[in-house]
């Protein structure tokens, strides 16, 4: 096996690893804080594989936007947060054998869909020609192809912010 | 190079050989930097400033470093062990990855990213996270408070410092940092010359970024005793100050790099020879420099008081000597190394004056509070880096399709940036003026 292709190998297995225990992580640690750090450790991961996909800008968004930004102001809030309430409540209720069955299922579900269908993947590796530098190609696509749907998104946004500043502010 | 037995992993031999030079380099790097902060310190305040350990104090750094790595290493009985144990390490890990894609000349780069000023910007915010799962972690008010200010801080002129660098990025055309200095050296000037405005606000927004003065409100030691670090000690302290400067030498880098024309000499354009010969003038600029150096540390080392210190200050001649004998000899050598050590000096040489410009601004302005702090971000940095932006692309748009010379159409777009700059601070002080009156006839809210 060349050595590319197993460096390549073991850094998914790494990274898919690290992204699925840390979710698991973020549902089960008690303390709110420790749940945070999980959540910016399986998004890094989540990062991680995209930067092996060569999908550098995606990698670039996932690390500035959702680890440097939002997640920054969760922890902000979780900050101020009285913890010790959460430390002596009750973590799951009566009910979590139903939720974890039906997650068992669904997840068996999509075993079931994937194996049937492995014939239309195909995981022969990519032409050299699909990798080139994207972040233009993004740029180009998002202000030419997809112009309107963008401007919808940033108004949409815009909307929301200013929906919150006057929801929260008692006096303008 | 020949490393064929290598195999598959000949390409990454280079960028680790970088990688590892720049870990070992950089806190040493750091430790020189608090000494000239000091000497500068020292000289603005009329003193002389560390003399004893070493030369003029040029052995202080390490004399630092031995008493910190000795020190007793405290964690609190209440704090997060876990939490509290890690917090540095994801300072010192954020500052240190961002040195990856940082040109420090044509060849002396670990990688040329496609994405590398989001790659940069991306990694060092996630320093942050040292900062206030620190605070937190230390189960201290101090802390907690010097942690959420950071916080707040780094999220509001992260905005303004970002759009200053989109201001670059329309005139270069790129987020490589590599591209974006040949975009420059294409142009034959800097950008700071194209897009002061741009500069001035990414100064700004880079010492708010870093913690210093006079935005030092994380660790405002007459308030908050030193913020989110009041519990940390030794070792642990110590690695939060590498983080500092690290991120110091970071957003200095790409100061450098986007605005101060990176590893380009100063007249990139300009071919000066002397007659009959191939030599550039302007390329003997870091030999003398050396040469200087060299025979101040020579001159002066008779006069030390003790005889230590007259042999390491000749050793520090020596050395210096050997620099400038490097940078002579790299003129007749092949391109590559020429580029690669002139790249190298003028990178440094520009990283090291904007650092002096954050000295400078440390001993010079008193601290702002924190409102102020916030204001001065939100209702004036914020609007003006959004008009900058628009500026410039009015003028690309004045020089791409109306002919018009892009000198002209960015001078006169940075001109009424400036006019609206002085319209936003105008309308600020009235603002705040009438909120004051009002909050003192009614008595406060």
């Amino acid at each position: 096996m060349p050595g590319d292709l197993m460096l390549n190998i073991v850094l998914f297995y790494f990274f898919a690893a690290l992204a699925v225990v840390s979710a698991v992580l973020v549902v089960t640690r008690k303390n709110v804080v420790h749940s945070a750090i999980f959540l910016i450790t399986s998004l890094l991961a989540t990062a991680g594989i995209y930067l092996q996909l060569e999908a550098e800008f995606l990698f670039a968004v996932q690390i500035i936007l959702y680890v440097g930004g939002i997640m920054v102001l969760f922890v902000f809030v979780i900050m101020l947060v009285n913890l010790d309430v959460s430390l002596h409540q009750l973590q799951f209720n009566r009910q979590w054998w139903v939720a974890s069955l039906l997650a068992l299922v669904l997840a068996a579900q999509f075993l079931i869909a994937i194996w049937l269908g492995r014939g239309a993947v195909n995981l022969s590796p990519p032409v050299a020609a699909a990798l080139q530098p994207n972040s233009e190609l993004i740029g180009q696509k998002l202000f030419e192809n997809y112009m309107l749907p963008f401007e919808i998104a940033s108004i949409l946004l815009l909307v929301a912010m200013i929906g919150a500043v006057v929801m929260a502010k008692r006096r303008i | 190079m020949n490393l064929h037995i290598l195999g598959p992993f000949e390409p990454y031999i280079l960028p680790m050989i970088y990688a590892v030079v720049i870990v070992l380099v950089l806190p040493l790097l750091a430790g020189y930097i608090v000494l000239l902060e000091r000497k500068v310190m020292a000289d603005m305040q009329a003193r002389l400033g560390p003399m004893r350990v070493g030369p003029h104090g040029l052995l202080q750094p390490i004399a630092d470093a031995i008493k910190l790595l000795i020190k007793e290493d405290i964690i609190p009985d209440e704090a997060d062990k876990a939490i509290f144990w890690v917090a540095p390490l994801i300072s010192v890990t954020a500052g240190m990855l961002a040195y990856a894609a940082l040109p420090f000349g044509p060849v002396f780069q670990i990688a040329d990213l496609n994405i590398g000023l989001l790659f940069i910007l991306g990694v060092s915010s996630m320093g942050i996270y040292g900062i206030v799962l620190g605070g937190w972690a230390s189960n201290s008010h101090y802390s907690l408070l010097g942690a959420l200010r950071s916080a707040a801080q780094l999220v509001s002129y992260e905005t303004a410092g970002g759009l200053a660098l989109v201001s670059v990025l329309l005139l270069g055309g790129s987020l490589s940092m590599r591209r974006l200095v040949q975009a420059q050296a294409h142009i034959g000037i800097w950008f700071i010359f194209l897009v002061p405005i741009g500069f001035f606000i990414y100064l700004v927004a880079s010492i708010a970024e870093t913690n210093r003065a006079p935005f030092d409100l994380p660790e405002a030691e007459s308030e908050l005793v030193a913020g989110y670090m009041t519990e940390y000690s030794g070792f642990r302290w110590s690695l939060y100050f590498l983080a500092e400067y690290a991120n110091m030498i970071v957003v200095a880098g790409i100061a450098t790099t986007l605005f101060l024309g990176g590893w380009l000499r100063p007249f990139t354009s300009v071919s000066w020879r002397a007659p009959g010969s191939t030599i550039e003038v302007l390329d003997l600029i870091p030999s003398f420099v050396f040469l200087f150096a060299s025979a101040y540390c020579l001159w002066r080392s008779p006069r030390q008081p003790v005889r230590i210190q007259k042999l390491v200050m000749v050793l520090v001649g020596l050395l210096l000597l050997g620099l400038a004998g490097l940078m002579g000899w790299s003129i007749t050598a092949s391109l590559a190394i020429r580029h690669g050590v002139h790249g190298a000096f003028w990178f440094m040489a520009k990283i090291l004056v904007y650092l002096y410009a954050f000295l400078w601004f440390r001993f010079t302005f008193p601290r702002y509070r924190f409102d102020q702090l916030m204001r001065l971000g939100w209702h004036f940095l914020i609007p003006l880096a959004l008009v900058n932006v628009m500026g410039v692309g009015v003028a690309l748009v004045l020089y791409w399709q109306y002919g018009w010379g892009l000198g002209p159409s960015l001078v006169l777009t940075t001109l009424i940036t400036l006019v609206v700059a002085g319209w936003l601070a105008v309308t600020d002080d009235r603002r705040q003026a009438a909120a004051a009156l009002t909050s003192a006839a009614g008595g406060g809210d």
